[in-house]
């Protein structure tokens, strides 16, 4: 947790107990008239702690640890996909915003026949929501008995992901981690019996630990972290052992809560969930807290919500997700097709663009700025009215790229008619339909 | 070692207990009554605080077979669709804690027939009722005042109470013992302001449960999971005018979505159209149980299974 200016203060020199750290206190060589101002700028992030050359070395680790996010980033690496956890700030995301999504991992056992095949599909996975090519992050690999190597390398070899390699024997692990070389896989796991070996391993082959408990013991996790963290190993991953909804709600929360709000180190760090079959699970660990969400099995129909939840969630709330103002040209559009006319709201240009782009009807799209919010949104906030949409026509000059002079409104806001007929005259306004996935029938019958 | 002291909050505010229908004992005649609403703590953190009601479920019946949902919904109801008893006895036994009657637009809605829907649905069934207009201010008011003196004494929940015509629902709420629902677009201070307006008519707050507008996973969900959670930590806080437990209505919002609606013309990425349509109402409504939902309205009795278990899952502790 970041130090106020005040509490910086109180470790820098013109606070010092040793007189002969203390005799260079404001001696103005940071750059600042007192050691008060320097603190006061290093607390706003305006100043670096190396501008003070009198530092005492123990108030160095104090002011350089309370400097570190408090929850631990983490990066893996597959075959040119990179996923990065951790380094949250806020326990909800109105305070400000979650920045990480979680990585979400589909489990395959090694004695699965179709492991690679699973892998394959988890692999080329991709779909697009309001622009955004949302994909999963990677396989889980369970040593459950087969050959564990040969299947992390099928795996490797089928899906371009990051790994995680489950499994708490460190003969297995290494086995594991030589067939991963080459990709940056997560490590699970240490526990409290193999830690030792298991952290020897994590340093040797440079991959990022789980430590794992039962039954949600934070004592136990947090003693399990410090011991690994002791051999060198930094990038850790933290897994309580809580697998069902009520105590994962309840033990994420609060190592959410020590991280943050108590800068406790020792549970610093991004948490690893298993929700099973249940993809209801998933979506509260995706929105309560975790960094790594494991799944067991693959399936589109499932998959693509829990994609869309994730992107809802990590959504940053002071920015609507929004599309440029302007005049959109779907499937190739000539003079005579129709022009439509909506809102910049990702999600509301996207509903339209690709109702009339799958119809294969050719049509413009005239966007305008309505500071990124929906339909009835920006009618009822005054950001999509009959003025608003007369400039886009007029700035756009979309009038000269036609031959008619004819436009479509969303059906919601059947009531601008009248306005928009005042502030363009020389136009006809048609009234479409209230739901974009009716617009192609209602061109196809009234356009022409 | 020393152990690690995990923080608990210690919150001043508890969101207050209301309850759903009323049987013959207090003036009504359901066979149960639903108590929904006093947490002192977020929702289904046991270790700091009381989540004494599970959040009910209500499955929604219409007056008539709706002409817009998707078949997915259709085919999972089959013939009941078409009469509103029968409909409301299949959503008993598909496990819900309470009926959802809503009056869909069409050009029969008379106050003569509202009364008479409302009456075969009582008769149906002894679930508690919410009922709901078909959302058009004075078309609702229309309807909801003979369904209030219909159903006189029975503590329906009448919905929705908009900022336009809550003095017309309210004053029928009040002079019928009813509840009503509150309902403002996604925003703390006109939810506040509205309960305001309404406790001040006398309606009191033990009556009244709030609706915070609710957006379909991929349409606006995000807004009204951190309104709800705005909402329920200023109740827990002490805001008085916030601690009304809150109703959503996923299964409509959901359901509204092309994900759920269609199977034509979408990306293969999508999968199965009924997995995929009964995640999206599973995953809106689950959210908002995270997120403090206290009545969740669903539409498809395998999502209401599914958010029973979870909610199960969650009340066990
Ligand atoms: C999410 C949301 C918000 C978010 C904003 C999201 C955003 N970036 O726009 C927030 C919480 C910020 C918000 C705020 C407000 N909101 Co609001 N909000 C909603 C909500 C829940 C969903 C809107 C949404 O995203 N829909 C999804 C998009 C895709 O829908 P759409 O843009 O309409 O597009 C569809 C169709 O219109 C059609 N379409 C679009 N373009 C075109 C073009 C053509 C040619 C055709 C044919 C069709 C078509 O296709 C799309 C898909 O079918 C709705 C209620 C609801 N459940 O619908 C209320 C709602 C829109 N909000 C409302 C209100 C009043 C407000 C506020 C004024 C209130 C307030 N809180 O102060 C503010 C205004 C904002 C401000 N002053 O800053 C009201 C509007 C009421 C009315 N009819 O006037 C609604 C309907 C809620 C209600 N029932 O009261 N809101
Ligand atoms: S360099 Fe600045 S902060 Fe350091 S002792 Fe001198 S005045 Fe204080």
């Amino acid at each position: 947790m970041a130090l106020s200016g005040l509490e910086i203060y109180k470790l820098l020199p013109a606070s010092s107990k040793d007189p002969e750290v203390k005799k260079h206190g404001n001696c103005k060589e940071c750059g600042f008239p007192t050691c008060l101002a320097f603190a006061m700028k290093l607390g706003q992030k305006q100043a670096e702690l190396s501008q003070c050359p009198y530092v005492e070395e123990e108030s160095k680790a104090q002011l350089e640890a309370s400097a570190a996010p408090p929850i631990r980033l983490i990066t893996l690496s597959g075959d040119g996909h990179k996923l990065e956890v951790g380094n949250e700030t806020v326990l909800f995301r109105h305070e400000k915003t979650f920045y990480h999504q979680p990585g979400l991992f589909v489990r395959v056992k090694d004695t699965q026949a179709d492991a690679a095949e699973v892998a394959k599909a988890v692999g080329e996975y991709t779909v697009d929501y309001v622009g955004m090519d949302l994909t999963l992050d990677g396989v889980a690999v369970e040593a459950d008995g087969g050959d564990f190597a040969a299947t992390v390398a099928a795996v490797k070899e089928a899906c371009p992901l990051p790994l995680v390699l489950l499994t708490e024997d460190p003969v297995t692990a290494e086995a594991g981690l030589k067939a991963a070389e080459g990709i940056q896989s997560l490590l699970w796991a240490a526990t409290p019996e193999n830690w030792e070996a298991m952290a020897k391993l994590a340093g040797e082959y440079k991959v990022p630990l789980a430590v794992h408990v039962d039954g949600g013991d934070v004592d136990a996790l947090a003693a399990l972290a410090e011991q690994v963290q002791g051999t060198g190993v930094e990038d850790i991953v933290l897994d309580p052992g809580v697998r069902d909804h009520v105590s994962s709600l309840s033990v994420f929360t609060q190592l959410r809560r020590l991280a943050l709000k108590k800068n406790e180190r020792k549970v610093g760090y991004p948490l690893i969930a298993f929700a099973g079959d249940d993809p209801v699970l998933a979506g509260q660990h995706i929105a309560k807290y975790a960094g790594f969400v494991v799944v067991d099995g693959f399936s589109p129909g499932t998959v693509y919500p829990l994609l869309v939840m994730r992107a809802n969630i990590f959504t940053d709330p002071q920015k609507p997700i929004q599309v440029k103002p302007g005049v959109y040209e779907i499937n190739n559009p000539k003079p005579s097709d129709p022009l439509m006319v909506t809102t910049n709201f990702s999600i509301t240009y996207f509903s339209v663009a690709n109702e009339i782009e799958s119809s294969g009807i050719p049509g413009w799209l005239l966007v305008a700025d309505a500071e990124g919010m929906s339909v009835l949104t920006a009618w009822a906030a005054g950001k999509f009215d009959a003025e608003r949409i007369a400039k886009s026509v007029t700035s756009t000059g979309i009038g000269e790229k036609l031959d008619h002079q004819r436009m479509v409104i969303p059906g919601h806001v059947a009531v601008l008619m009248g306005e928009l007929e005042e502030e363009l005259p020389d136009w006809e306004i048609n009234v479409g339909p209230r739901e974009a996935v009716d617009l192609p029938n209602f061109l196809k019958m009234q356009w022409g | 070692m020393p152990t690690i002291e995990v923080p608990k909050e210690k919150w001043s505010g508890k969101v207050r207990e209301i309850t759903l229908g009323a049987t013959a004992a207090d003036g009504g005649t359901r066979a149960k009554t639903v108590t929904v609403g006093g947490e002192t703590t977020l929702p289904y953190l046991h270790f700091e605080g009381d989540i004494p009601h599970p959040p009910a479920i209500a499955i929604e019946v219409q007056d008539r077979k709706p002409a817009d949902w998707s078949p997915v919904l259709l085919e999972a109801w089959g013939d009941v669709t078409e009469d509103p008893a029968a409909w409301a006895k299949a959503a008993e036994e598909a496990g819900a804690d309470v009926v959802m009657l809503r009056f869909s637009l069409h050009d029969d809605l008379s106050a003569e027939y509202a009364r008479e829907t409302l009456r075969v649905v009582l008769d149906a069934t002894g679930l508690p009722l919410i009922v709901f207009g078909p959302g058009q201010a004075e078309l609702d008011n229309d309807l909801l005042v003979p369904v209030a003196e219909e159903g006189k004494g029975e503590k329906l929940v009448l919905g929705v109470c908009e900022d336009k015509n809550y003095r017309t629902i309210v004053a029928a709420a009040l002079a019928h013992g009813h509840l009503v629902d509150a309902r403002c677009p996604m925003d703390v201070n006109l939810s506040k302001q509205l309960n305001i307006l309404i406790s001040d008519m006398n309606l009191p707050l033990e009556r009244v449960v709030m609706d915070p507008t609710t957006g379909a996973l991929g349409y606006g969900m995000e807004y009204g999971y951190s309104v709800m959670e705005r909402l329920r930590l200023a109740a827990l806080q002490g805001d008085g005018m916030t601690q009304q437990p809150m109703l959503v209505t996923p299964g409509e919002e959901a359901w509204r979505a092309k994900e759920a609606r269609t199977e034509e013309g979408v990306p293969e990425a999508w999968g199965d159209w009924a997995e995929r349509a009964v995640n999206w109402e599973t995953l809106t409504a689950s959210a908002l149980v995270e997120s403090g939902a206290d009545i969740l309205v669903l539409r498809h009795p395998e999502s209401v299974k599914r958010v029973r278990a979870m909610i199960d899952a969650l009340m066990s502790n």
